[in-house]
């Protein structure tokens, strides 16, 4: 008995350790770019590890199980008449629920962290005398206390490209320039079909939707450039809606801003 | 109250014999049962092709293989036939109507002529869908058919999809009237409730689903056609609609459309692993109350594929927490098999292959599956290809496994013959590696930029989508000594007599195959389909 519960232990901890290494040492992520990846990453690292606890287990069970209890040549008859154990029951309902009741809280306190729960409110000096009820959106990343003044910009999409409207300037731009470590107030709203804004290297992604406008904040952190993805079926040129976002220095922010802008204003 | 069980002098005796019967009007369940198999089969191979035709465009990172346009209806129609024309007849109606039956110890289904018409409403809209795409092509908006998009693409392709739709729909709701009649009313006097196989109380709990959400969705693809042809403003934003409640009507009968996928084959590996592990059910009771507990939690969690959509912050913090929880009555079911394995004796064949392979795909879909609960998780892989590999992991790697798992165990009831268990577990290796080949790699595809429902990728891409591709072909591949092995052991099969698996379930006591009306006598009570071991210590 004692030396059964040993093997036990032995692979308890072994499936354990597997999991809190591949855990640690696999990164299936892309490059961390905004304030908010770093968070999502955290939250990704806890339930890829417990996810490969369970599944390592499981497989562990599986296969020990058909190895073990396979039916010899010489066996007849059937295995022991075992119909339930009501503790083991007991103990598979009540884990996984405190798991799950823990992760969805944890869940709740990364959302919170990103921003997710902060009413919905869209930075924009023009429209403060009438603002709009927006319903829908991440409405602020996390502060990290750099970023003064929310950059805002207008977001329109269609079949099968992203406008985006610096306002300030007075242009449109295909391309979304934004300086880094600066909080970027995006409103988005579709000129036709549903569409969807998603940086992976942000973490971010939120649908355009005709009629509706929604909003979407964020505070890039790295210099590079980085695609912009439509993930919402769109049409046939679906594959092709993509955009570049730019996130750049802010001095070359504001001569590109300069050689761009419109109307007289200074950065 | 007494339920008559005496064989019925009915038009039975005028119906067609020999394999005449399967192509007729037939009221006999078995006949049913068969003819929805090989029709949902037949429409799993187009299903199929489809597939092999977006793995290969896929293969290179252009949009070279086929037109934009067509590779969307491609995805359409391959999403469309998987889900309404193979999983949801094949799980429900195919092996519904062959052993519910002989389960409640009945003659017959409860509406027998109801029944035919159900599974005669399926190959009209089957080919009616496939032939959309020579009008002026398929509908292309996914198979969520989402407004605006399917608005403005062209109509006659969507209005075909709606129509057929409608009709699969209504086919699935005249199933489950009468599984939820049959199971309710016709069983055998004696036999109790909690002594049903574990099969009934999942169709009775898929049967309580198909019968409250599917009409909603009838309700909203009929406004989406008003929006479609007589211009009303529903759904359609230029008139004023709102296409985000289209999108909450149309998951609230959607998201519960997983279970009905999935919780007949939990039903239908219930009896498939007592049988090959010679031991009783493990936890019977908690068993049924975890299915119960499905289908409560499965109605309230369809907001959860709108995370990115319109949702107020609110609305999404409520639907992780209901969505996370459907894993505790899903995972005690899982327990509960692995314990049912423990300590039998256990035949490795075919059929308990493709059920454990069952266990470990599905658990790694429902791992994926409570991490997209979470919305911050969902916010980043929500329409990627990580979402595309997780429905896939259980609706293939689960349901589908079930269903050849199920193919190799009843094949000797319904033929007489057994399959050749080589070729069987040839077809479970061949499988299992495709399968995991093609869509393993795909979460992380999700995970660094691939969205989903695309024809062209960023290059970077390239080698994983190939390793998918290779997968994709390996399962296509599979299909051939399954096929092979079907056709073989109908022809030359060793006869397997009665009772090959020395099974305790009702079905098997009766000859293989079964005469029309089931028993040559009166039904058998079952008191303890699970009874393995006891059997033994009785006998001595």
């Amino acid at each position: 008995m004692l030396n059964k519960n040993i093997y036990l232990i032995l692979v308890i901890s072994l499936v354990f350790g597997i999991s809190f290494w591949i855990g640690f040492n696999v990164n299936l992520l892309p490059t961390e770019a905004s304030i908010n990846a770093p968070i999502y990453d955290e939250l990704f690292k806890i339930l890829f590890i417990i996810g490969l606890i369970i599944f390592i287990g499981m497989i562990v069970a599986v296969v020990y199980s058909l190895f073990k209890f396979r039916k010899r040549n010489d066996q007849i008859g059937d295995g022991i008449a075992l119909e339930g154990n009501l503790r083991l029951e007991i103990i598979w309902t009540i884990i996984p629920s405190i798991i799950v009741l823990l992760i969805g809280l944890y869940s709740y306190n990364i959302y919170d962290r990103m921003g997710g729960m902060k009413e919905l409110n869209h930075n924009h000096e023009m429209m403060s005398s009438n603002p709009e009820k927006i319903w829908a959106g991440i409405s602020q990343t996390a502060d990290n206390g750099i970023s003064k003044n929310d950059l805002s910009i207008e977001v329109s999409a269609m079949q099968f490209a992203f406008l985006f409207n610096y306002p300030k300037g007075n242009f449109i731009s295909g391309e979304l320039h934004v300086p880094v470590d600066q909080k970027v107030s995006m409103k988005m709203e579709s000129k036709d079909v549903i569409h969807a804004f998603w940086v992976p290297e942000f973490r971010i992604k939120q649908d355009i939707i005709p009629g509706q406008p929604t909003i979407l904040n964020f505070t890039p952190t790295k210099v590079g450039k980085y695609p912009i993805i439509c993930a919402e079926l769109c049409g046939p040129y679906h594959g092709g809606m993509r955009a570049a976002i730019i996130v750049e220095e802010e001095s070359d922010y504001k001569n590109w801003f300069n050689k761009n802008k419109t109307t007289e204003v200074n950065l | 109250m007494t339920i008559s069980i005496d064989p019925q002098k009915s038009d039975k005796s005028l119906q067609p014999k020999g394999w005449l019967r399967y192509f007729s009007f037939s009221l006999d369940h078995k006949v049913i049962g068969v003819q929805y198999l090989v029709c949902g089969f037949l429409f799993y191979l187009i299903g199929g092709t489809l597939a092999s035709a977006i793995r290969i465009e896929l293969a290179s990172p252009m949009s070279d293989f086929m037109p934009r346009d067509v590779y969307n209806q491609v995805l359409t129609l391959h999403g469309t036939i998987m889900i309404f024309l193979w999983i949801v007849p094949v799980v429900n109606g195919a092996f519904g109507n062959y052993l519910i039956p002989f389960y409640v110890g009945a003659r017959d289904m409860a509406f027998p002529r109801l029944n035919a018409v159900a599974f005669w409403l399926i190959p009209p809209s089957g080919l009616m869908l496939v032939a959309s795409y020579f009008v002026e092509g398929a509908a292309q908006a996914g198979w969520t058919a989402y407004p605006p998009l399917s608005i403005t693409t062209p109509q006659s392709g969507q209005i075909i999809w709606i129509m057929s739709v409608l009709l699969l729909g209504g086919s699935s709701i005249f199933g489950g009237i009468n599984f939820i009649a049959t199971i309710i009313k016709l069983r055998r006097p004696g036999l109790k409730l909690m002594q049903l196989p574990m099969y009934c109380w999942a169709m009775l709990g898929t049967s309580l689903l198909v019968v409250l959400s599917t009409p909603v969705l009838a309700g909203t693809l009929i406004l989406l056609s008003f929006d479609i042809i007589a211009n009303t403003g529903f759904f359609n934003p230029v008139l004023g609609g709102n296409v985000v409640v289209y999108q909450h009507l149309f998951w609230f009968y959607s998201h519960p459309a997983v279970y009905i996928m999935v919780l007949p084959a939990f039903g239908l590996v219930s009896e498939i692993l007592p049988v090959h592990a010679r031991k009783p059910l493990f936890g019977y009771t908690t068993m049924v109350f975890s299915i119960m507990g499905i289908v409560v939690l499965g109605l309230v969690v369809w907001a959860h594929h709108m995370f990115t959509s319109g949702t107020p912050p609110w609305m999404r913090l409520f639907f992780t927490i209901a969505t996370a929880f459907i894993a505790v009555p899903t995972g005690i079911k899982f327990f509960n098999w692995v314990a049912t394995l423990w300590g039998g004796k256990i035949s490795i064949n075919s059929a308990m292959l493709f059920s454990c392979g069952f266990i470990i795909n599905f658990v790694f879909g429902g791992i994926t599956g409570v991490a997209l609960a979470q919305v911050p998780f969902d916010i980043h892989v929500h329409d990627t290809y990580f979402v595309v590999a997780h429905f896939h992991y259980i609706v293939y790697g689960g349901t589908v496994f079930i269903i050849f798992s199920s193919i190799y165990h009843w094949f000797p009831k319904v033929t007489g013959k057994m399959l050749n268990e080589k070729l069987g577990i040839l077809h479970f290796i061949i499988t299992f590696i495709g399968f995991n080949l093609c869509f393993a790699p795909q979460h992380w595809l999700g995970l660094n930029g691939m969205p989903r429902r695309v024809a062209e990728y960023d290059p970077q891409f390239q080698f994983v989508n190939q390793i998918s591709s290779l997968g994709a072909l390996l399962m296509a591949i599979s299909t051939i000594p399954f096929l092979i092995n079907i056709f073989l052991s109908m022809t030359n099969g060793k006869i397997s007599g009665d009772n090959p698996w020395d099974a305790l379930t009702p079905e098997w006591l009766t000859s293989s195959p079964p005469p029309v009306e089931n028993w040559k006598g009166e039904a058998p009570l079952v008191e303890e389909p699970y009874g393995y071991g006891k059997k033994l210590s009785e006998q001595n």
